[in-house]
């Protein structure tokens, strides 16, 4: 398993430098990937996703859909492709710590 | 007498209720069905319907002539599911308790998911997963002269994912028959990364869409259309104009679903994926196009499903363990115009691959390759549905649980294969 030095800390990745363990997250690491993203400063917006991301993965054991985190997170998807954009659901997770959304079947 | 009572006659319903006539006790269980409506709808069919291969009588047939004697077939809406009092409440009135409840409501599209949608619906825009939507959509194209041709798909998952791209294949043999090809601007609008969601598929048939001069729009998220400009509008403000559109909307479990508090935000219902029980009642089994397991919604899928959810429920009924799991197993034709097909054969974990179909060597399908005699199959495919099918037959020469014979697995590379 790969490892990458994020914001001052050696963390496990995959290979496309997705965290492979959740529990070595810290906002200072979410920052740093998300300015790798382009995204410069993280506002409340982009906590309040992240927060409902991680809030979520733990309940249910899987990432929302960008539908149900709409439904059941409140969060306005067009907020989201604006602050998130190219990709939301990609970027967000990355951000918030969690796997890479699969495609579905 | 205890009851087992199927809430559906589709596909899936279907093929419980024959299987499990022939294998319970008649003096112990007994079966009730129920779906609202007369018709069955061979829904492959709406595939090809509309470039007229296909009339309304051939995908059409009496659901009772498919019900086995020994089951009782009520044709009525059901209003709720109880799963406290193990009970159904049907739209007259009358209540049916159960023993064990098999759901196989299945999916479908609900266009007014998306803003301006309905303004132009069967106008300038038209579906193909209903026998409305395809047969307007016929007459749209027998008398359409040319301009720019979108189809497109809004959200993941929706029944059959490959149908899209396939009624795209076929538009352009279409409109080449037709001599109406150099008049056609034509696109495949997608909200996912690539043409299909198979990695390994999406890069064969990628390429074919630049082969058949097909334009692709990828990750794009509809937000709403604007059916004055003729305009479909992305969240992310991308916009791709039409003159026809053919969208498949948003698909979603029966709103029964919903009421009875028992669906995700797509009404679809938690199911365990290898045992097919609900997740959250233990009298309570779920197939077909109803159940949110990660794989196709597909009519092969519940085909498998059926088989082993059939093994499972008499095992349920004797108090014993599960002691049949089912695998994801899914097998589809895939037409890709001027007369071919693909066929792809996957499951949970193994994805697509090339090979021979369903016996190694002999075939005589192609796994994965683009040949005419998979085109037949597919034809082939709608006799087999009435034949076999739905009367719970096996598939010649087909197994239940995916079979690694004759397949080229030495192409999967890791990145293929999901752990
Ligand atoms: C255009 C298109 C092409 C397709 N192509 C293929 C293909 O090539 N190969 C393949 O394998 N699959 C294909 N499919 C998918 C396949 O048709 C479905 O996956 C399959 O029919 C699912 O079966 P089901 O029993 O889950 O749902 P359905 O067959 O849709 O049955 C659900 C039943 O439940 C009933 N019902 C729902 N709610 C209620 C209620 N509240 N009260 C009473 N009754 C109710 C409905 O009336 C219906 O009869 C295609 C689908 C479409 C739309």
């Amino acid at each position: 398993m790969p490892k990458k030095e994020i914001a001052g800390v050696s963390v496990d990745v995959n290979e496309e430098d997705y965290l492979t363990d959740s529990s070595q997250w810290n906002r200072e690491i979410a920052i740093a990937i998300a300015k790798g993203e382009g995204i410069a400063i993280l506002n409340d917006f982009h906590w309040q996703v992240i927060d409902f991301l991680q809030k979520d993965f733990e309940e249910k054991g899987t990432l929302p859909t960008i539908r149900r985190m709409n439904k059941a997170g409140g969060i306005s998807t067009k907020e989201l492709y604006e602050y998130f954009p190219d990709g939301p659901l990609k970027k967000a997770s990355k951000i918030a710590g969690l796997p890479k959304p699969q495609s579905c079947v | 007498m205890k009851k087992i009572v199927i809430l559906g006659a589709g596909t899936a319903g279907t093929m419980m209720a024959n299987h499990l006539a022939r294998k319970i006790n008649h003096r112990e269980w007994s079966i009730t069905i129920v779906d609202e409506h007369r018709s069955h709808y061979y829904q492959p069919g709406f595939l090809l319907l509309p470039f007229g291969f296909y009339s309304e009588k051939d995908v059409v047939r009496n659901k009772a002539d498919f019900i086995p004697g020994r089951v009782e077939f009520l044709m009525e809406k059901v209003e709720l599911i109880d799963p406290r009092n193990n009970r159904i409440q049907l739209l007259n009135g009358k209540k049916l308790d159960y023993h064990i409840l098999i759901v196989a409501t299945g999916a479908k599209i609900v266009p007014d998911e998306i803003e301006g949608l309905e303004d132009s619906w069967h106008r300038d825009i038209f579906d193909f997963y209903t026998i409305e939507g395809a047969k307007k959509l016929r007459e749209k194209l027998a008398n359409w002269e040319g301009g720019k041709m979108v189809v497109h798909l809004a959200e993941m998952p929706i029944k059959c994912p490959v149908a899209p791209l396939e009624f795209t294949f076929l538009s352009d043999w279409f409109l080449k028959k037709k001599g109406l090809r150099d008049q056609v601007d034509l696109t495949y609008v997608t909200p996912l990364s690539g043409a299909f969601t198979k990695q390994i598929c999406s890069d064969v048939l990628g390429h074919l869409l630049v082969e058949k001069n097909i334009n692709l729009v990828t990750d794009f998220s509809i937000e709403r259309v604007d059916s004055q400009r003729k305009q479909m509008v992305s969240y992310d403000e991308k916009k791709v104009d039409y003159d026809l559109l053919v969208t498949v909307p948003t698909n979603m479990g029966d709103p029964l679903i919903k009421r009875s508090g028992m669906g995700d935000d797509l009404n679809f219902i938690p199911t365990d994926k290898h045992t097919l029980q609900s997740k959250q009642h233990e009298n309570i089994f779920v197939l077909g196009d109803a159940a949110d397991v990660p794989t196709s919604k597909a009519g092969s899928v519940a085909h498998f499903q059926a088989e082993v959810l059939t093994g499972n429920i008499m095992n349920f009924m004797k108090g014993k363990a599960f002691q049949h799991s089912s695998d994801g197993h899914a097998n589809c034709f895939i037409e890709s115009g001027d007369g071919k097909a693909f066929l792809i054969d996957f499951n949970y974990d193994i994805e697509p691959v090339q090979g021979r179909f369903p016996f190694p060597i002999l075939g005589p399908f192609s796994l994965l390759k683009e040949t005419r005699i998979n085109h037949l199959g597919k034809l082939a495919f709608r006799w087999m549905y009435w034949n076999l099918l739905l009367r719970g037959r096996p598939m010649p020469g087909i197994t239940t649980h995916m079979t690694k014979a004759g397949k080229k697995l030495s192409s999967l590379n890791k990145e293929y294969t999901h752990a």
